[in-house]
């Protein structure tokens, strides 16, 4: 394919960029082609100053770097290396929500309170906090210090990770990976990476496995769990993605990284009357706040705030000139963005000081000040209104409809009402053969694929077959940009099984779940439709899989591993960068099963990697002796085993 | 739910509020909020408001109450674009018609508007008591409430009738235009009242509530839980009353609105209009919403997706029927009719079929039927039992067709022998006297087979065939079928599987005795192979037999598993903490009582003796088979004495921890000559020549003295094996 992405907006921006004579992250990229090889293939070494190393991976030059290790020690360190990166910015970004919720029980927090008792209560009694006194704030700081002595923790095992499967835990004591503390598994993995340690490339795998079951058991479980109690748990709401949401004569506000902290307050201010005054003073008719990437995720979950784009829409956004300010936290933030805003009137405004780039204004975010500094970011993005140069302004039209705000706990209700709140329909459906399974779709957006192409093809296929699928990041961003989550819209990719189940609770067939922490969302549904019952008493029986089409960060392969060792199939590319070791590859992509009940599938063509899943949600339902599928798929092509087996139930 | 119900639904809910709330509030204005409000003759105050909300309802000020939460419950109507979920909200809806509609009612009682003569308004606590525990206990299948009227008299009468000759209740409320179908049955001279299980309840819709909160009740009464938990109370309207709605005439919003009530309760509703169907299942135990436009089929329509088991009290054949029959033979002299045996060809086959593929009781007789022969005679027969059910599979196909023998000998007069196309039945000149056709064996299999496999029959249709032409042409099909069956077991290993059954059925009388059935080790008393267990399982997942997933091999040889110990330490009351699949010299399975066969040492020999149950004579063991039995059974592990089933003796996993088949040293003629080809076979993959002459039997000798010279004159293998200990 010859254009960069199929989303029509990112294309018209592309153009726009184009004649503004803008660099943005698509031409970098290019130049940076030929990647190098080494790298690919995972077989360069920079662990000491005696490297760089690499090893060839034709078998012809080098076959071990300075220090003896080989290629699968390499390939093995690197993977290892980039989990525990991954995992420690989950467990970081879980470590601060749970900073402000201390924070806000203190009475410290400016502005902040604790929107969800109920759940807080729930955590509370799971984290053994005596809940008798009914005093919220005593019991949100006694959640905050457990939360945040599960990092430290030197011993035993994350509380967290308790809520598994018995069958899951058994599986992961026996081959010593289950977590002990957040921080403590990450540093482990660091130290093993070190010149002069670990050279068998079996153990660091197992290694990085535990640091990542520590970030999606322990990290982003905690971030999910802590931002539902203070900011509120999710429920399904409407608002609208891609770049059509920017208003023509509103004050645009973008915000973008992963942290809802900020951004909440940011949008509470933005909708006080008083900045609502302001910005009518200035000429403007409203304020906008839309976000990027995972922040808005979490403004959307529980605020409804538009999602102005994906991750590699973050510079594009800034080229529609009628952005007056993106505000920043954390997170796949691309140092570009800076470059972009000088050619509009943009400013960029920093707010961590773990995230600080050349070129942006820095408002260091404390929690003691949220909302005199939101208020000050605000008021600062309705004073650049004047300075939007009309004749460089260009918003494309495109913005969809969209359902957000699914959450584990959610679901009861809406499969059951109030007065019978049950996973039993969803359960069902797949045991009856009217879904085939659950598929979570998520992750990034990356250059070396067309911008949006892999999450679309890849759902597509998935929906035609019955998958109904749940989808967190930017792949849900790319999915609501392209109409999957509007529950009418949604409907035309639907088999015919899913559509009977998607019509029938009102829901779209892709279901937005949030941002990536909220990964641990999709591990916590599974443990509900195992004490369901009927699909398996492990996570690894369920007909359910996991995919990052379009991966790009290393909190993808920190998720990636968790999943997979969590019992769940993985589809992901770009692929790890494995290939150059046979071994690794060989355990990923087969041997692991044995051990964790789940294995990779690196595929590059999402259609394919769509039917490898479904080859393997199929055989988890054979396992299961679920009933047959009850309708062929979409459009009667592909999967003839289904149609056959149709034929041959209705023939008997 | 489709959004077109769902948001029928919820208007119809918002209406329902409306109505009992102004009607709240007028009676307030008259009363004060001090006047009591009761339902006549119930301990439940308002049962619905009981059980759901937990409240105790008394006066008006605790209706006020009442209509707070129906408030706090009604949804808003979902969007005409980019909707919310609604499935959720259209079930609180639901509830909330279910209390308002309970509070309209109340407060008619309040102003003294009473029931029309002839209906019955609310049910007392009494009836409950009386008719309620037959609905729960499954005596009376289960009720329909049908609303409106019927197109015409003649369908009224016929749906009915149908009804009634299943016993199902029924209650009739709500109105097409004026016209009930309580006028339309009196018009037709159809007698109503409770006698007859046809019970108006009022003309308008609202009278619908009497039959909810009347079964809504049995929760409390009979299933013990209490006010307040609507979860429990719910769910057991589900799992126990097998209630469903039947809508005659459109579907109104405030129909839908009970509709979505009733879809809470469990019970689903059958529609004849054009509606949107709600298929997918797990609120209710099927189906929530099905239209039937065709009048023949919508009382099977309701009774299917409810999931309703009727059930026939008496098989309709025109002689007695009883298990006291079962042994009964038919001699020559009393013989009218045979079927099979040497005289003809005959078969049974029983086949899965798929719900549309059957109709229940549909029995067919293809052929002359018994009369047209003359006594002593034989006709051909074919006899094949189409079973449909939703939890149905090809597995229990022999479980269920295994039953066939008993269930028809258990006419009297008929006499059953063997099984599938070695089948031979007899039936007395006595029998056909009485009127016994051909059809009647259909009768039998179809009543016996519902009534003792509810849980897997929901259809059954027979045909019989007695034209010889068509017999063999299906027997050629039926064969076919029959070798598939054993090739699904023949090629199963014991370690190609990771779970074997448990059978604990006779811990009645050998309380620490467990079964293990493995693929290549059946129960002991050859009635179980892995098969029938898992089948069994699945037919009834509280049974004796259970799952029991292999675990870690702890030794592959003996062949010990971890869970399996697990299991049976457990289910032993902690008697047994091991057991060795395959040895009978170490840690043996404890046998029952009922073992086909015993497997003793012979210690003279270095090898074992097998005697069956059948062989009374004495054995090279100084003991016959009873003594024997006394040593093995009783659920204790005895090292040396084991209970098998005859087939285990040619499994590749026969002791084969002890030596296996070559330590056979002695057994009766008979039993070798019933696993003769089986043993040759096994004999051969073994290496070992000529062995079945090897093995001594009675006609040999029958003490150890005379056995070890044959031994080895014959030159047994067992003499030259390593010691058994």
């Amino acid at each position: 394919m010859k254009e960069k992405s199929i989303d029509k907006a990112t294309l018209q921006m592309m153009e726009k960029a184009k004649c503004d004579n803008v660099c943005t992250a698509f031409d970098r990229a290019a130049q940076q082609e030929p990647r190098c090889g080494f790298g690919e293939l995972g077989v360069c070494c920079q662990q000491c100053y005696m490297g760089p190393c690499r090893v060839d991976p034709l078998g012809k030059g080098a076959q071990y770097g300075a220090c003896g290790i080989d290629a699968d020690g390499i390939v093995a360190r690197n993977i290892a290396r980039n989990t525990a990166i991954g995992a420690s910015a989950h467990s970081d970004h879980g470590r601060d929500v749970a900073h402000n919720l201390y924070m806000t029980s203190q009475g410290k927090a400016q502005g902040y309170e604790i929107k969800d008792p109920v759940k807080l209560m729930y955590v509370a009694e799971e984290l053994s906090v005596d809940t008798s006194s009914g005093d919220v704030k005593k019991i949100a700081a006694e959640v905050a210090h457990k939360c945040m002595a599960e990092f430290g923790k030197q011993e035993g095992e994350l509380i967290m990770a308790q809520r598994a499967p018995e069958k899951q835990k058994e599986r992961w004591r026996k081959l010593k990976v289950m977590p002990r503390g957040v921080d403590r598994e990450i540093v482990e993995v660091l130290h093993m990476v070190h010149m002069g340690m670990d050279a068998d490339y079996r153990n660091l795998l197992m290694f990085a496995i535990k640091a990542g079951l520590s970030d999606g058991w322990g990290g982003s479980m905690i971030a999910t769990d802590l931002t539902d109690i203070q900011f509120g748990s999710p429920n399904p709401l409407r608002s609208k993605a891609n770049l059509g949401v920017l208003g023509e004569n509103t004050v645009n506000i973008l915000v973008h990284g992963h942290e809802p902290t900020l951004s909440e307050m940011i949008v509470k201010v933005a909708r006080t009357p008083e900045m609502k005054a302001l910005a009518k003073k200035k000429g403007a008719e409203d304020i906008t706040v839309a976000g990027i990437c995972c922040t808005a995720n979490e403004i959307l979950m529980r605020q409804g705030a538009p999602l102005a784009g994906n991750y590699l829409m973050q510079e594009l956004a800034i080229v529609t000139g009628a952005v007056e300010s993106m505000v920043v936290d954390v997170q796949c933030i691309m140092p570009g963005i800076t470059q972009v805003a000088p050619c509009y009137h943009t400013k960029i405004i920093t707010t961590s000081k773990k995230a600080r780039i050349p070129g942006a204004v820095h408002y260091q975010f404390e929690e003691e000040r949220a909302v005199d500094i939101a208020r000050q970011i605000v008021t600062e993005s309705i004073e650049n209104y004047s300075n939007r140069k009309r004749d460089r302004v260009q918003i494309p039209k495109e913005s969809s409809d969209l359902i957000a705000g699914f959450t584990t706990e959610n679901v009861f209700y809406h499969l059951g009402g109030k007065f019978r709140p049950s996973f039993k329909p969803l359960n069902e459906g797949m045991i009856q053969g009217r879904l085939r399974g659950v598929v979570g779709v998520v992750g990034c957006n990356n250059t070396k694929v067309v911008h949006d192409y892999n999450h679309v093809n890849f759902v597509k296929e998935l929906l035609k077959h019955d998958v109904l699928v749940v989808t967190t990041g930017c792949s849900a961003g790319c999915l609501a940009k392209h109409g999957f989550l509007d529950p009418e819209g949604g409907l035309q990719y639907c088999g015919n099984g899913l559509k009977e189940i998607c019509v029938a609770v009102g829901i779209p067939p892709v279901l937005h779940l949030g941002s990536c922490v909220d990964n641990s969302r999709i591990l916590t549904a599974c443990i509900e439709m195992v004490k369901e019952g009927g699909i398996g008493t492990d996570l690894s029986q369920l007909p359910v899989a996991g995919s990052a089409p379009e991966a790009m960060s290393s909190k993808a392969t920190s998720i990636a591993l968790y999943v997979a060792a969590s019992g769940i199939a993985v589809h992901f590319y770009p692929p790890f960068q494995v290939h150059g070791s046979k071994k690794v590859t060989e355990y990923l992509t087969s041997e692991m099963e044995k051990d964790f009940g789940a294995y990779f599938i690196f595929e590059g063509d999402p259609k394919k990697a769509a039917q490898k899943i479904i080859a393997h949600l199929d055989k988890k339902r054979e396992a299961l002796k679920l009933k047959p599928m009850m309708y062929p798929p979409l459009n009667g092509e592909t999967d003839k085993k289904a149609a056959e087996k149709q034929a041959a139930v209705s023939k008997s | 739910m489709s959004k077109i119900v769902a948001s029928a639904a919820i208007r119809g809910a918002h209406s329902w509020a409306e109505e009992a709330e102004a009607a709240l509030k007028q009676a307030i204005e008259s009363k004060g909020e001090s006047q009591k409000l009761e339902f006549p003759e119930t301990a439940f105050f308002l049962p619905m408001a009981y059980s759901l909300l937990g409240m105790e309802v008394k006066d008006l000020a605790g209706a006020k109450k009442i209509m707070a939460r129906v408030r706090s419950l009604l949804p808003p109507v979902p969007s005409e674009k980019v909707w919310l979920p609604y499935l959720g909200p259209t079930l609180d809806a639901g509830i909330a018609t279910l209390l308002s509609t309970e509070m309209i009612t109340a407060l008619r009682y309040l102003r003294g508007e009473l029931p029309a003569q002839g209906d019955q308004g609310f049910i007392s606590d009494t009836i409950l008591r009386s008719l309620g525990i037959q609905l729960v206990d499954g005596r009376m299948p289960g009720f329909a409430a049908i609303l409106g009227s019927a197109p015409t008299n003649e369908i009224a009468v016929k749906v009915v009738r149908e009804l009634q000759q299943r016993n199902i209740l029924v209650f009739l409320c709500d109105n097409n235009d004026g016209k009930t179908m309580r006028q339309q049955l009196e018009q037709e001279k159809v007698e109503l009242g409770w006698d007859t299980y046809i019970v108006p309840l009022g003309s308008d819709l609202v009278s619908g509530i009497y039959a909810l909160n009347w079964a809504m009740r049995g929760a409390l009464t009979f299933g013990g839980h209490k006010r307040g938990e609507f979860v429990k109370c719910l769910e057991y309207q589900r799992d126990r009353v097998f209630a469903f709605g039947l809508v005659f005439g459109e579907v109104t919003d405030r129909r839908y609105a009970v509709g979505a009530g009733a879809i809470n309760m469990g019970f689903c509703v059958i529609a004849d209009t054009d509606i949107p169907e709600i298929r997918p299942t797990g609120v209710t135990l099927f189906e929530a919403l099905v239209r039937e436009r065709n009048y023949d089929k919508i009382v099977p329509t309701c009774i299917q997706t409810r999931g309703v088991k009727v059930k026939v009290e008496k098989v309709p054949i025109p002689v007695n029927y009883a298990a006291a029959f079962e042994g009964e033979r038919v001699r020559k002299e009393q013989l009218a009719v045979e079927f099979g045996g040497k005289a003809s060809v005959a078969f049974e086959w029983l086949r899965m079929k798929s719900l549309d593929q059957v109709e229940d009781g549909k029995i067919t007789v293809v052929g002359p039927d018994v009369d047209t022969v003359p006594d002593g005679k034989s006709l051909p027969i074919a006899i094949i039992v189409d079973v449909a059910g939703r939890k149905m599979q090809r597995d229990f196909e022999p479980i269920l067709e295994r039953q066939i023998h008993h269930l028809i000998n258990g006419a009297m007069g008929v006499m059953h022998v063997g099984q599938r196309d070695i089948v031979w039945i007899r039936m007395s000149k006595d029998a056909k006297a009485k009127g016994f056709k051909a059809r009647h064996f259909g009768d039998i299999l179809h009543v016996k087979l519902l009534q003792n496999f509810p849980s897997i029959a929901d259809k059954v249709q027979v045909t019989i065939y007695t034209k010889k032409e068509d017999v063999e042409k299906l027997l050629a099909e039926a064969k076919k079928s029959y070798a598939e069956r054993d090739a699904r077991v023949a090629g199963m290993t014991d370690e190609s599987v990771d779970t074997f059954y448990s059978c604990t059925l006779c811990q009645s009388f050998a309380p620490s005795h467990v079964c293990m059935i493995s693929p290549e080790r059946l129960g002991l008393c050859g009635a179980y192979n892995w098969l029938d267990g898992k089948a069994a399982f699945e037919i009834n997942p509280t049974g004796p037999n259970q799952p029991v997933v292999k675990g870690e091999t702890i030794d592959p040889v003996k062949g010990q598993w971890d869970n399996v110990n697990k299991f049976v330490y457990q289910k032993s009351s902690k008697k047994i903490e091991k057991f060795n699949a395959y040895s009978l010299m170490e840690s043996p399975m404890t046998s029952c009582g009922c073992f086909e066969c015993i497997v003793a040492i012979v210690p003279e020999a270095n090898g074992v003796m097998i005697v069956n149950r059948e062989y009374n004579g004495m054995t090279p063991s100084g003991m016959t088979f009873s003594t024997l039995a006394s040593t093995t059974g009783g659920g204790l592990q005895t090292p040396g004495f084991l209970g098998v089933g005859k087939l285990y003796v040619t499994s590749r996993k026969f002791i084969s921890a002890d030596g296996g088949l070559a330590r056979v040293v002695w057994m009766p003629k008979d039993l070798k000559e019933t696993v003769r080809e089986r043993l040759e076979a096994r004999a051969k993959e073994v290496g070992l020549d000529d062995f079945l002459n090897k093995i001594a039997d009675e006609t040999v000798c029958d003490n150890a003295g005379d056995l070890l010279p044959f031994l080895e004159k014959v030159g047994h293998p067992a003499l030259t094996m390593p010691p058994m200990f």
